[in-house]
């Protein structure tokens, strides 16, 4: 029979993306009937199992302290490989996050398994788990099993609910972990100012720009202080997250003039990020399908732009307005300023 | 002022701009006419060696290989871009590139290729490569060749670092930000991002000085066995998600304005 642990670090109250593997877990214990455990984390992490203690864990664990608080390697993986071994875990399944992903596949190395990463499914197939994933910066989906033991399984956000159940009191077992040379440590955390933040992992909307905003319009001239102001005045009205498509971001590192707040951050597609928001509106991208894999887990998607056979948009959107950008979303911005 | 190694680990994958379709081979799920398909060194790899090669010329005394696993001619045809951008001494292995074969199982082949490196020394050693790869996009192999090299040293989505006496590293994380932090000293690993640097220029001259190594070590390339021992894919397949897209060809700006802003507004 599996054993099944449920492990994350913990920082502030868990998050949603979290809640929703615990549900996960819990959910792939039910099928399989199998036990399921909980590994926490961190520097203080009881207040994070009180606070899913009636989860149904048959077990709580927990690795304490203040070393721990820090998402550094060398401590978070001994935490963790110490809380698979105390659980006896086979499966392990983990929120995905910068701090887990970090660690996941050498944890899996010391305690003789497997890991996989950005899971975006999880069933149960001959009594087994079996994930979803995708390879080719999600040009394909393969669905597959393991034979190895432990096997990490580290969820995406959106594939269940997250877990709903009530606060307690949960019983903790303390495990020790005394990791030994750690030599790295985290110093600070850079953020852009607030008002210069674009990337907006909760937003409801993702809005991609493409590298059109920079392009000579009907006049022969370019218009990129325009266009920053546009998209700038959108982001604050709408408070959705900003996208870019690789050659409007690759453009400021050719020296061409370029939206000054692009970043390879902001860059979704092949070579940058596969968000998840319910809705996205692309403006002025163009492409074909390895650019548009981009906005892969995107719900509803809406784009604007002056070419009716868009790559990004002809069998990728709901909808596409063959318009002028610019005019669009100077109205959009004004309109949404209005309801707000 | 310090002198590193700095090992960069990738390997090649298909151009992107390429059709791509899944078909099952002998020893499972394969892309359709792999061989035929151009290739080139995995992005973050590449960027990994961008600034391996910047991070070697601020600090002189210091050295890069670039350790490479893929089918030997896929390799070469890479190198024969790649050759011309920076000087590297190629450490080459001859093995499956494929996206379905097991992170673990290539990372042990890079690490067995960096630990026969003549004269690695591990008081100057920094392992670089991709975060993640455009194949398989596990972001496991970097961690597991670093467990295996015994460094616990380790970051991930990297898009910076300064290097002095320690080494000052920022990494991704969520919400647009990096985490700082500050290693005491090599050894350690750095699972590159996009980092800050454009795509260096072709240099004929970097370029005639790197084939003088890069064909022998072609020609020398060590097999590896890699594949997906212990995996079973039940199934590999393309999306099948084409939306019915209505096109929108006679509405004002106004009127498409105040569609969208209802559609946003709309929950």
């Amino acid at each position: 029979m599996e054993t099944i642990l449920f492990l994350s670090p913990t920082e502030a109250a868990l998050s949603k993306n979290t809640l929703e593997a615990l549900a996960a877990a819990k959910q792939l214990a039910d099928s399989m009937g199998a036990p399921f455990s909980v590994g926490l984390w961190g520097d203080a992490p009881k207040a994070a199992a009180d606070s899913i203690a009636s989860c149904g864990a048959v077990k709580f664990f927990a690795v304490t302290g203040g070393d721990f608080a820090q998402a550094r390697y060398a401590t978070d993986a001994a935490a963790a490989e110490a809380l698979c071994r105390a659980a006896g875990a086979t499966i392990v399944i983990a929120p995905s996050g910068s701090r887990w992903n970090r660690i996941s596949a050498g944890v899996a190395h010391r305690l003789g398994g497997r890991a996989d990463s950005h899971v975006t499914g999880l069933s149960v197939s001959e009594g087994s788990p079996a994930i979803v994933r995708w390879y080719y910066r999600q040009r394909m989906e393969g669905i597959l099993t393991r034979a190895q033991r432990p096997w990490l399984i580290s969820l995406e956000s959106g594939i269940a609910p997250a877990w709903p159940g009530a606060a307690g009191s949960a019983v903790v077992e303390d495990i020790a972990c005394a990791p030994a040379g750690v030599r790295t440590e985290v110093t600070g955390i850079e953020s852009p100012a607030a008002d210069q933040q674009t990337i907006r992992p909760d937003a409801d909307l993702l809005f991609v720009t493409g590298a059109g905003w920079t392009k000579k319009q009907p006049d022969g001239q370019t218009k990129v202080a325009e266009a920053e102001k546009l998209i700038l005045g959108f982001l604050k009205v709408s408070r959705a997250s900003l996208g870019s498509t690789k050659s409007l971001v690759d453009l400021h590192g050719e020296g061409q003039a370029t939206l000054t707040f692009l970043t390879h951050m902001n860059q979704v597609g092949q070579t940058g990020s596969t968000p998840r928001h319910a809705k996205g509106l692309s403006t002025c991208c163009h492409g074909e399908e390895p650019h548009t894999v981009g906005w892969r887990f995107i719900g509803e998607r809406r784009a604007i732009s002056l070419d009716p056979n868009c790559g990004w948009a002809r069998g990728k959107a709901d909808v596409l307005y063959v318009a002028d950008a610019f005019a669009v979303m100077e109205k959009v911005n004004s309109l949404l300023a209005q309801k707000a | 002022m310090p002198e590193y190694q700095i090992v960069v680990c990738g390997s090649v994958v298909p151009d992107p701009l390429q059709t791509l379709e899944p078909v099952t081979g002998p020893t499972g799920p394969a892309l359709k006419n792999e061989m035929m398909l151009p290739a080139w060194l995995d992005p973050w790899a590449g960027h990994a060696l961008y600034e391996a090669a910047n991070l070697a010329a601020k600090n002189p005394g210091s050295k890069v290989w670039l350790v490479a696993l893929g089918p030997k001619a896929k390799l070469q045809q890479a190198m024969m871009t790649l050759a011309q951008k920076v000087p590297v001494e190629l450490v080459a292995l001859d093995g499956s590139s494929s996206g379905f074969t097991d992170a673990a199982e290539t990372a042990a082949a890079l690490a067995e290729a960096i630990q026969a490196i003549p004269g690695i020394d591990r008081s100057k050693l920094l392992v670089f490569g991709g975060w993640e790869s455009a194949s398989r996009g596990a972001g496991a192999t970097m961690q597991i060749v670093g467990e295996i090299l015994g460094i616990t040293d380790q970051f991930q989505g990297v898009d910076g670092i300064e290097a002095g006496g320690s080494l000052k590293i920022l990494e991704r994380i969520e919400g647009g930000r990096h985490q700082v932090s500050v290693c005491e000293a090599p050894p350690a690993l750095l699972g590159w991002a996009t980092g800050n640097l454009p795509e260096p220029r072709n240099n004929p001259q970097v370029g005639m000085a790197n084939m003088r190594t890069i064909m022998p070590a072609l020609q020398k390339a060590k097999p590896a066995k890699v594949a997906a021992e212990g995996v079973k894919f039940l199934s590999v397949s393309l999306p099948k998600q084409a939306r019915d897209t209505k096109i929108v060809k006679d509405l004002s700006p106004d009127q498409i304005a105040t569609e969208i802003a209802d559609w946003i507004t709309n929950k």
